[in-house]
């Protein structure tokens, strides 16, 4: 069985989500190494594009920001703001992008919080804002949702609703007049999350070797259904070997 | 030949007559990219107060100008500086110490506000944010936006398509335009009369720049107009929406100018240091601002070998192998 870091598991383990010829989004840290271990490993097909306007870019360094020079090289395209964003609201090309992000909190509908904790007039904790996630989670037809596996940041309600998952459930997104869907899968340091196919709550569908179902929902702050819940493949030496020496060579992120 | 034109002065007699104390400031670049520091700086070193402040994604120049006590409010989509800040410092000092007021948008939404703001419309419609609290919290409140006429009487607003459910959409959101009453960007080339291109990824600058009343367009190289001319497909602004051109060779540091130089990971790993406290950042100020003449100065002090690791590979557009550890 090979060696790996929990960090290197969780970034396989997303990369494997992505299917080839998809428009990958991502931002900052590891969901730009999910995207590009994607790119080498599973879905060679796949185009990386950034907020920022770089389209396909090559990545021969991994870039530390989505405004970092390297995405700029060896693009298909490097187009402006507005441009990025429009291939999502786009339904033709929104259709093929699938969002990789983060968030400070995460409620079972798979909305997320990246603006306060607390209050949002007196916040006892602010983070960056919605940045280009918002309009992400509004509009593409999949995005995979990288979290730590704790109470305070799986909860029942979040702070400040900043990243549309599926909203109240069921179809709250048509609703509210949004296309596209919510998140498929949540990434942790623990496990796999899936949303059900109906009601869209959060369920437990992978936990990692080392980890069970009982810990897992220890570290939440709302139950989850974990019937279905089976232990994850770890990553192959194959993965790891790409992972390593083409993606984070330096160790930058991972 | 560079022929001197009345727009072609140093950063300093730019700041000093377009940014006032409580004018609507907007700065250009993303994050660690091509922010406008040399300006940034010669804001804070000019002790300007009360600024209203707009940026995107940003960065380096957004909290700089907070910690030097210039900001009273900012509208932005996200305070961050990538993996050397995923939350700026200063700026989330101020907003839990309550000196600073807030009003987030998404990225889309700051970009489509800039755009209106250029074309002349009083907003633009995105579908993005629908259900979220970007649509029901307002960080400036509805007496604030009432009393300022600079400021629209709403943050945003949630409508009917006009166009009956014409693509399928039944809902819109509103942005309203932003006006500013001073841009400042730093570009790659410009000519004495303001004609500017950027190099790399122009993010909102060219919208933020149309959108201002005034633009100030500081540049790593000065060219001549025919120079400019013989390479028009290169170019994104025009000479009369500019209103000072300044010619300030690594204008952009400490974060990148494509093509030119990468950002500066040992100082920015630093800056880190000097944000999270108090009295070191006192001291920052003094000796990396207040104490230094003019933005030369402040790359002297960085150094000439800094500087050299730095400087971007002819092929790449970045330093190759720059230790970003």
């Amino acid at each position: 069985m090979a060696d790996y870091t929990l960090k290197e598991l969780m970034t396989i383990a997303a990369a494997r989500q992505i299917s080839d010829g998809s428009i990958i989004f991502c931002g900052t840290g590891i969901s730009m190494v999910a995207a590009m271990a994607a790119k080498h490993i599973n879905a060679p097909n796949s185009s990386i594009f950034f907020e920022t306007g770089a389209i396909d870019s090559v990545l021969e360094e991994l870039p530390l920001a989505v405004a970092d020079p390297r995405v700029m090289y060896y693009t298909a395209v490097n187009g402006n703001l507005s441009d990025a964003f429009s291939y999502m609201q786009n339904r033709k090309t929104g259709k093929q992008v699938v969002g990789i992000m983060g968030a400070a909190q995460i409620d079972c509908y798979g909305n997320l919080n990246s603006t306060v904790i607390g209050d949002y007039h007196e916040p006892k904790v602010r983070f960056s804002g919605s940045g280009g996630a918002c309009d992400v989670a509004s509009f593409v037809d999949d995005s995979i949702i990288f979290m730590q596996h704790e109470k305070r940041k799986f909860v029942s309600k979040v702070d400040y609703l900043t990243s549309p998952g599926w909203l109240d459930g069921g179809d709250g997104r048509e609703r509210a007049g949004l296309t596209g869907n919510g998140p498929s899968k949540v990434i942790t340091d623990m496990a796999i999350m899936g949303f059900e196919k109906s009601t869209r709550k959060m369920f437990l569908e992978r936990y990692y070797p080392g980890t069970n179902p009982d810990k897992i929902l220890e570290n939440m702050d709302f139950d989850v259904d974990i019937s279905k819940a089976r232990e994850l493949s770890p990553p192959t030496r194959e993965e790891l070997g790409i992972l390593r020496e083409k993606c984070d060579p330096h160790g930058l992120i991972i | 030949m560079i022929t001197k034109t009345e727009k072609l002065m140093d950063i300093a007699s730019a700041v000093d007559t377009f940014v006032t104390d409580g004018c609507h400031l907007s700065i250009g670049g993303f994050t660690v990219n091509r922010n406008p520091m040399a300006g940034v700086y010669e804001i804070i070193r000019q002790r300007k107060k009360g600024l209203h402040l707009y940026a995107h994604s940003n960065g380096q120049g957004v909290d700089e100008l907070i910690g030097g006590g210039c900001i009273e409010k900012l509208e932005i989509a996200y305070a961050g500086n990538g993996r050397f800040a995923p939350t700026c410092i200063r700026f989330k000092k101020a907003i839990q110490e309550g000196t600073l007021l807030v009003e987030d948008y998404s990225n889309y939404q700051m970009t489509l506000r800039f755009m209106a703001g250029a074309m002349g419309v009083p907003f633009l419609p995105s579908r993005s944010s629908l259900g979220t609290d970007i649509i029901s919290k307002w960080g400036f409140s509805e007496k604030l936006r009432q009393d300022d006429p600079k400021i629209p009487n709403q943050k945003i607003i949630v409508g009917k398509n006009p166009f009956d459910q014409w693509t399928d959409a039944e809902k819109l959101v509103f942005v309203p335009a932003i006006i500013p009453d001073v841009t400042i960007i730093h570009v790659q080339k410009a000519d004495e009369h303001g004609t500017a291109s950027i190099q790399g990824l122009p993010m909102a600058d060219v919208d933020q720049a149309k959108a201002a009343k005034h633009l100030i367009v500081t540049c790593e190289e000065l060219v001549t107009s025919h120079q400019m001319k013989s390479q028009s497909d290169a170019n994104q602004i025009p000479h009369f929406c500019v209103d000072a051109v300044v010619h300030q060779p690594g204008g952009a540091y400490p974060t990148a100018c494509y093509n030119f130089y990468d950002y500066d990971p040992f100082f920015l790993k630093e800056y880190k240091k000097f944000a999270s406290d108090d009295n070191l950042h006192s001291q920052y100020l003094d000796e990396y601002i207040h104490g230094l003449k003019d933005h030369q100065e402040r790359l002297d002090l960085a150094g000439e070998d800094r500087l050299q690791i730095i400087k971007a590979d002819k092929r790449t557009g970045y330093a190759i192998n720059l230790d970003r550890k």
